[in-house]
């Protein structure tokens, strides 16, 4: 079976990646002001894994994350003004300032809301597939997680759950090799996750420089084989690399628990730089002007919506 | 700043609530080779925001040590542990993640003792923190001590200070039974009077805080504080409000509580949670049981009945505080007269936001 994968726009992809890198710094920037309060969760440095995997999706495919999720958010096409809002805490959020950065959503871009509690959307994920299947109309979900959450037994009950109906699920997990500060070494016996994974019967390949271009081809192969319904679930693990501290802004590599080699050697395989590097100057230019707009805009129209009535407090607490 | 008694010891020195909590651990691991403490976290840089800052160095990496995000399986860990005969304290950073354990602590730990007919005993500790602040959010904020309370066979303790929180620690690590010990991110840099030496704060006794004839108003971790400040703004008032410090929640000492509305005739209860079916309501239960032979006014605060929002707006409406709980008091004493505080004084008494992110 050969599958036909679009040919790669390289000014698409470079315009989501500078999107989440410039967005997220724009986050840090405006932080220290304390208008943001809300525990942000950086993807610095992690942007390939988001944007490769979204790229082949259809604007109607299904993405589920974790509280680390301006990423695949912004990847997956969700509103940056009310990504920028939601931060704010305002009535214009994207959860209308009832969720925070931890909670993003965008269900009409079909961004399923995140959680703060690691592991729990990724059998809300596979739920979503189970109605996908029986929708039959080719769609997919992609289920987001970092490495800490392989240890929950959630996770395998998943596994095993998606792998015995041949739900169209892509597991995605963003490896870099941290659950706050702990290094996978203390967490893990093995590090064959991807053996693991197998034993379900479930395909799993790994990724192990970030590249975007790599992470893209495999998800696009993976998910044409679910839309036709010739396959079921697939997973790719990507190692990649958090370049600020868990939670908050700074970088960290004086709190002594990492190395700025570490950082170094993954920034010089920054796959923002390049792939941006690949286009002629001028186009590049004028992407970046671009994605300058479009934050500068979202942060303005953040600042100027206004705090949710306090009546909201009550409202949403039951449906209908 | 309220600290519990100052009698009865010497090497009384201020000490914060999260160097309290490290300490009381401390103390027992000294003595007690049976004592380890695990959970995510414990052994990094920032120590679950420092209250096991030092324990790894000090005790080794046998009996401190992180875990894998495994709670469910790491509960179970620590009841086989207790078992066996050691005395396991699992550390959680947010009480919300304690769901994540609830099959093992409600379905075994609890029922351990009992249902294997007194053969083994449960002796461990389950350290969560409830947030607060900066978009903590639904998922980082909740108090769900009342889901403890309900269970027969856990315990349940949530100390509002430093004095407290070592005394009810050394007290829960030496206790035979599960104990949910319930801190609040909010204590952690809050200093009170605490004994060098080893000491205990036992379960089921509540402490008389201050003396009032006018209302007994009972505050449940954090909220205690809030209580005590709305104290003062109702000093200035003329009304005396008796406040009180369950500690315990199971076992709870409702005596202490009926001996004072007994005298004042009047109650409120502030809870650092949802009022339905929560403490208060236990509390305020309990009270009308033994009390109706005489009419006592009872009322009760706590979040409001809806998620915890992270926009600073909605957060300040979801929490009762030190003006919200004087007002309240107020009108339940001297219906006839409506008062607020003044507002700059009320935010005076306010405890002061926390800066985040986490
Ligand atoms: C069930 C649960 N346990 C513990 C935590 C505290 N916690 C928050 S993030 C985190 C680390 C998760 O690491 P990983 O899944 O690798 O994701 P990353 O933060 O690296 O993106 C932990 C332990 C939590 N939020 N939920």
């Amino acid at each position: 079976m050969s599958i036909a994968i679009p040919q790669v726009d390289y000014r698409l992809l470079y315009r989501k990646l500078r999107l989440i890198r410039r967005a997220e710094e724009e986050i840090a920037r405006i932080y220290p002001s304390d208008k943001i309060k809300s525990p942000v969760h950086l993807s610095i440095g992690q942007e390939a894994v988001s944007v490769g995997v979204c790229d082949p999706l259809r604007p109607d495919d299904v993405v589920s994350g974790t509280y680390r999720s301006h990423a695949s958010y912004m990847a997956k096409g969700g509103n940056l003004r009310a990504l920028f809002a939601e931060l704010y805490g305002k009535d214009t959020g994207c959860a209308r300032g009832k969720g925070g950065s931890m909670h993003l959503v965008d269900m009409n871009h079909y961004i399923l809301g995140t959680s703060a509690v690691v592991g729990t959307t990724i059998p809300i994920a596979i739920g979503y597939a189970v109605a996908l299947k029986r929708e039959g109309n080719g769609r997919v979900v992609v289920a987001f997680f970092g490495d800490g959450a392989t240890e929950e037994g959630v996770f395998y009950e998943s596994l095993n759950f998606a792998a015995l109906h041949r739900l169209p699920v892509l597991f995605v997990c963003e490896n870099n090799f941290l659950a706050i500060h702990t290094p996978i070494e203390k967490r893990w016996a093995t590090r064959q996750l991807c053996e693991r994974v197998r034993t379900y019967g479930i395909p799993a390949h790994q990724v192990t420089d970030s590249d975007v271009l790599k992470i893209r081809q495999l998800a696009a192969e993976a998910i044409a084989g679910m839309r036709t319904g010739q396959s079921g679930p697939a997973f790719i693990e990507c190692y990649t690399y958090r370049w600020r501290e868990h939670v908050g802004t700074r970088e960290d590599y004086d709190d002594g628990y990492r190395s700025r080699d570490e950082l170094l050697r993954w920034q010089a395989n920054d796959q923002v730089a390049l792939i941006g590097g690949r286009l002629d100057p001028g186009e590049r230019s004028s992407i970046e002007a671009a994605v300058e707009r479009e934050i500068a805009q979202a942060i303005e129209f953040a600042e100027n919506s206004p705090f949710p009535d306090p009546k909201e407090l009550s409202t949403n607490v039951f449906a209908g | 700043m309220y600290s519990p008694d100052k009698n009865g010891s010497d090497s009384q020195r201020l000490l914060r609530y999260v160097d309290a909590l490290r300490e009381g651990v401390a103390n027992e691991m000294e003595r007690d080779p049976r004592v380890f403490v695990f959970g995510l976290d414990v052994d990094d840089h920032k120590a679950i925001q420092g209250s096991t800052r030092g324990l790894q160095q000090q005790f080794g990496r046998d009996r401190v040590f992180n875990t894998p995000l495994s709670e469910d399986a790491m509960t179970g860990i620590a009841i086989g542990a207790a078992i066996a005969g050691l005395r396991p304290i699992h550390v959680h950073i947010r009480m919300d993640f304690l769901m994540l354990c609830m099959n093992q602590l409600v379905n075994m730990a609890s029922k351990a003792h009992y249902m294997y007919g007194g053969t083994v005993r449960v002796p461990m500790v389950v350290r969560s923190m409830i947030g607060k602040s900066w978009g903590q959010g639904a998922q980082h904020s909740q108090g769900l001590h009342a889901l403890f309370m309900h269970i027969p066979g856990l315990k349940v303790v949530a100390p509002s200070n430093a004095h407290d929180a070592k005394g009810c620690m050394i007290a829960a690590i030496r206790d035979d039974n599960p104990v949910i010990f319930v801190e609040h991110r909010l204590l952690y840099p809050t200093e009170a009077f605490v004994p060098e030496e080893p000491f205990t704060v036992e379960p089921g006794h509540a402490r008389v805080c201050t003396q009032g004839r006018d209302i007994t108003v009972v505050g449940v971790s954090n909220m205690l504080v809030e209580c005590l400040r709305a104290h003062e703004l109702l000093a200035e008032v003329g009304i005396q409000a008796e406040v009180i410090d369950p500690i315990w929640l199971a076992p709870l000492d409702i005596d202490t509580i009926l001996q004072s509305v007994r005298k004042t005739g009047r109650l409120l209860v502030v809870d650092n949670a949802w009022t339905n079916c929560g403490a208060s309501a236990e509390i305020i239960s309990r009270v009308a049981e033994q009390t109706w032979q005489q009419p006592v006014q009872m009322a009760r605060m706590g979040f409001a009945p809806t998620t915890c929002p992270p926009s600073p707006v909605l957060e300040q409406e979801f929490y009762p505080n030190p003006a919200k709980i004087a007002a309240r008091v107020h009108q339940i004493v001297q219906p006839e007269v409506s008062w607020e505080p003044d507002k700059e004084r009320a935010a005076l008494a306010y405890q002061l936001q926390f800066r985040g992110p986490f």
